[in-house]
């Protein structure tokens, strides 16, 4: 009999997803799901999704999910969680969301060590309104609203989430990881589990940040835009655990 | 039952324990403060929680997440505070969430002073935030009512699928007045609510929370369903007192404090030979217009008092719909108007000094 | 019948719980009753006060702008509010921590030493207890009985031994009018 090496999660519902062809929002989504499947806690899981490219996740993800204001993911996954707390709560945001008009909210649930897990999506730009410069856009990148590239003088500089939140003692786990390649993939998955698991163990919040890509954005063709990443995000974005509790090491 | 003497912002606290609400989200503002104070306090000992968020937009935020799993939740700030949390309420109205949202107004704009006023009237009834929705805004003249009000508030939030909101001012929630409080207190039932999403827990669909319809078609509908709603709860849930009204010849309006004022203002009048009478609307939206409409056929003039540059009066005008004079007497910034000044008011009004 | 009392002195000093006691007095004798205080910065800078309400009727504002009634704990209150009382008004001062005199000629003034006095009972704290038992036997606002039992309510049952002294205190104040205003009580009760 054949043995069925590859399905979709039940985590997922069979809705297509509207991403753009290259956007890794797609593989980010899969990552979460498989987590959630693998650790049989779909039943009790309510997700958050943010204002941004992910707005429609609710239709994604096969469970009772929240839409959130711009930025208030944080907020709403702290009521949902104070009222049952032995759900699994998690939000899913992007830069613009979460790194821009969020950061309170974020760095809040944080300080509180309030027991979610975010999964922060980085891909340094603002994909839903046209391309703008997000907080996390690079020194140098073009984008709608930086046409000469971003320049420290007008526009500042990068805020790194990941280095800046694992300075809170509430925030337990906090690692960066990439979807670029296999490799990375599977490194990222393994990160989004233990931020799940910390959750679990009710240890704190948890966060994962995933740097992505948006070709149509970029202006580069998805091949492009991974090559784009590794050589200009990881430099600027360093990979790794940044924050990690001895129970799940 | 039992005789205590009460502060307004521990009654609040206190009904809303009452009407079986386990979970507040707060940010500190005067003259609010004794509400997060007492729930500090009293959420602990039955069970609940009593968060203190970063801002007035997480307090929305964390009551739009607790609201959307089926519980019971309250908020509670003054008007600074409201004007951050609009963007929540309106998300809030989008997604059809049950909750109970607490103004005890302050002098405005800006930051405004710290005393009592009414100058929120229109943010709470016009809408505050974006899009087409309304709130149930009640309006409590009393400690005993802010008790009685907290259980009909969470009742209706519940009944209607939609954000309350109670307004008072600074002297409603400062002062003590004696409430009467039941002994023995059985939670009320709460309606079960098959919409909320907290979980699967074996239901085969997903709930979603959730006021986005990118289709143009799909949020008109959202809208002709929200206002179908609304004219119920219009049809079903206006509340007003009336007093003194049958023979009055000058009717005397106003909401909360300024409500009481004038009717002592009405009694002050009918010593003096003036038909006075007053209505006080308990909910400012619905707006009970049809007891205007029945009053202007037989008063001669109204007079709408209010702890503002005057707001409600234009409710009352579009009731009255320009058969009567409708005056206007108001203080504002903080200043609460004299009962004498209002009196004065109404004898210049009834000498016709103030065509 | 409608009093209108503002109580004004140090944070500290018991102004707020006197407010309340006073108030709680009058709703166990089923009257009208709202107490408020001053909230806000100038609470901050060690003023204090508090309005308190009795009457027959339904009381519209708590507010109390023109006091029938005024207790003076500290000097600043005494400038403050003094042109405020209405005419015929009593002013009840606490002469141990006051010793500045009411300039006004149309109010009934008492001077009180009342931390002295409280001293005398044994106990401090009681001294405001002794200017409410003055206020009492001036207005007839509340009865002394009434005091006494709202203190059973209030106070938590571990300091119920302090309900002897308090009452001491309340009769203290009713003495010191009978035996020093005489005059000024016949003017009030008419």
């Amino acid at each position: 009999m054949a043995k069925v090496m590859f399905k979709r999660p039940a985590a997922l519902t069979d809705k297509q997803f509207h991403y753009c062809p290259g956007c890794t929002h797609g593989i980010i989504h899969r990552l979460v799901a498989e987590v959630i499947d693998e650790m049989g806690i779909r039943d009790h899981t309510v997700g958050v999704c943010p204002v941004g490219c992910s707005v429609f996740a609710y239709d994604y993800f096969n469970m009772d999910m929240f839409q959130a204001a711009h930025g208030r993911a944080p907020a709403v996954a702290t009521g949902i969680k104070r009222t049952l707390p032995d759900r699994m709560v998690f939000t899913y945001q992007g830069d613009g969301d979460l790194a821009s008009i969020g950061t309170a909210e974020i760095v809040h649930a944080a300080a509180r060590g309030e027991k979610i897990t975010t999964v922060f999506v980085n891909n340094a730009v603002y994909g839903m309104t046209g391309g703008q410069m997000a907080p996390t856009t690079l020194p140098g990148q073009k984008t709608t609203t930086t046409p000469k590239g971003r320049e420290k003088e007008a526009a500042g500089l990068p805020v790194k989430i990941s280095e800046m939140l694992s300075t809170l003692d509430g925030a337990v786990y906090v690692a960066r990881v990439s979807v670029h390649d296999p490799k990375h993939i599977t490194q990222a998955k393994k990160a989004i589990r233990k931020a799940f698991e910390v959750q679990q163990a009710g240890l704190g919040f948890s966060l994962v940040e995933v740097l992505s890509t948006c070709p149509t954005n970029w202006g580069l063709s998805p091949k492009e835009s991974l090559k784009w990443l590794a050589d200009n995000m990881l430099p600027y974005y360093p990979l790794g655990v940044y924050k990690e509790p001895a129970e799940v090491k | 039952m039992s005789k205590v003497l009460m502060k307004g912002n521990e009654a609040i606290g206190e009904g809303a324990i009452r009407a079986g609400c386990r979970h507040f989200f707060g940010y500190p503002i005067t003259p609010q403060s004794e509400l997060p104070h007492y729930l500090a306090k009293r959420m602990p000992e039955v069970g609940g929680v009593f968060l203190q968020a970063e801002s007035e937009t997480s307090s929305i935020n964390m009551v739009y997440g607790a609201a959307g799993t089926g519980f019971r939740v309250l908020t509670s700030s003054s008007s600074p505070g409201l004007s951050l949390m609009q963007e929540g309420i309106s998300y809030l109205a989008g997604a059809e969430l049950p909750c109970v949202i607490v103004n005890v107004m302050r002098g405005g704009p800006g930051l405004g002073s710290i005393a009592p006023a009414q100058s929120d009237y229109f943010q709470a009834v016009k809408g505050g935030g974006h899009g087409d929705y309304k709130l149930i805004v009640l309006a409590p003249a009393s400690v005993q009512e802010i008790i009685d009000l907290m259980q009909v508030a969470f009742d209706l939030g519940d009944k209607y699928r939609t954000p309350v909101m109670l307004v008072g001012d600074g002297i409603l929630g400062q002062m003590m007045e004696p409430v009467e409080l039941a002994d023995e207190v059985t939670l009320p039932e709460i309606t079960a609510k098959p919409w909320a999403a907290g979980g699967l827990k074996g239901r085969e669909t997903p709930n979603i929370i959730n006021s986005l319809y990118i289709v143009p078609e799909d949020c008109e509908k959202l809208n002709h369903r929200l206002f179908a709603k609304y004219e119920a709860i219009a049809t079903e849930e206006t509340r007003w007192e009336e007093y003194r009204l049958a023979d009055a010849e000058i009717v005397l309006t106003g909401f909360g404090t300024a409500a009481r004022i004038a009717k002592s203002v009405v009694d002050k009048a009918r010593a003096e030979g003036i038909k006075a009478g007053l209505i006080r609307p308990i909910t400012l939206w619905p707006f009970p217009s049809k007891v205007y409409a029945k009053a202007a056929e037989q008063a001669q003039r109204f007079l709408c008092v209010e702890m503002s540059m005057g707001q409600m009066i234009e409710d009352v005008k579009l009731a009255v719909n320009g058969k009567k004079p409708v005056h206007f007497y108001g203080r504002s910034g903080g200043m609460v108007p004299l009962a004498k000044d209002v009196l004065a008011e109404v004898k210049k009004i009834m000498a016709g000094g103030d065509e | 019948m409608l009093q209108e009392v503002l109580i004004a002195g140090f944070g500290g000093q018991g102004v707020l719980s006197t407010g309340q006691l006073l108030a709680y007095a009058g709703m166990i004798e089923n009257k009208q009753v709202a107490w408020i205080p001053s909230y806000g910065p100038e609470m901050r800078g060690g003023t204090a006060n508090c309005s308190v309400t009795i009457s027959d009727e339904p009381i519209s504002s708590p507010l109390v702008t023109e006091p029938t009634t005024l207790i003076v704990m500290n000097r600043p209150s005494l400038d403050k509010f003094e042109k405020a009382v209405v005419p015929g008004g009593i002013i009840l001062i606490n002469s141990s921590l006051v010793d500045q005199k009411v300039k006004r000629d149309d109010v009934q003034v008492m001077e009180i030493a009342a931390n002295q006095i409280a001293e005398e009972l044994g106990n401090t704290k009681v001294a405001n207890n002794v200017i409410l038992g003055a206020l009492i036997e001036l207005t007839g606002i509340v009865s002394i009985e009434s005091v006494v039992e709202s203190l059973k309510k209030v106070l938590p049952a571990r300091r119920h031994n302090m309900i002897p002294v308090n009452r001491q205190a309340l009769e203290k104040g009713t003495q010191l009018v009978l035996e020093k205003g005489t005059q000024l009580v016949k003017e009030m009760k008419k």
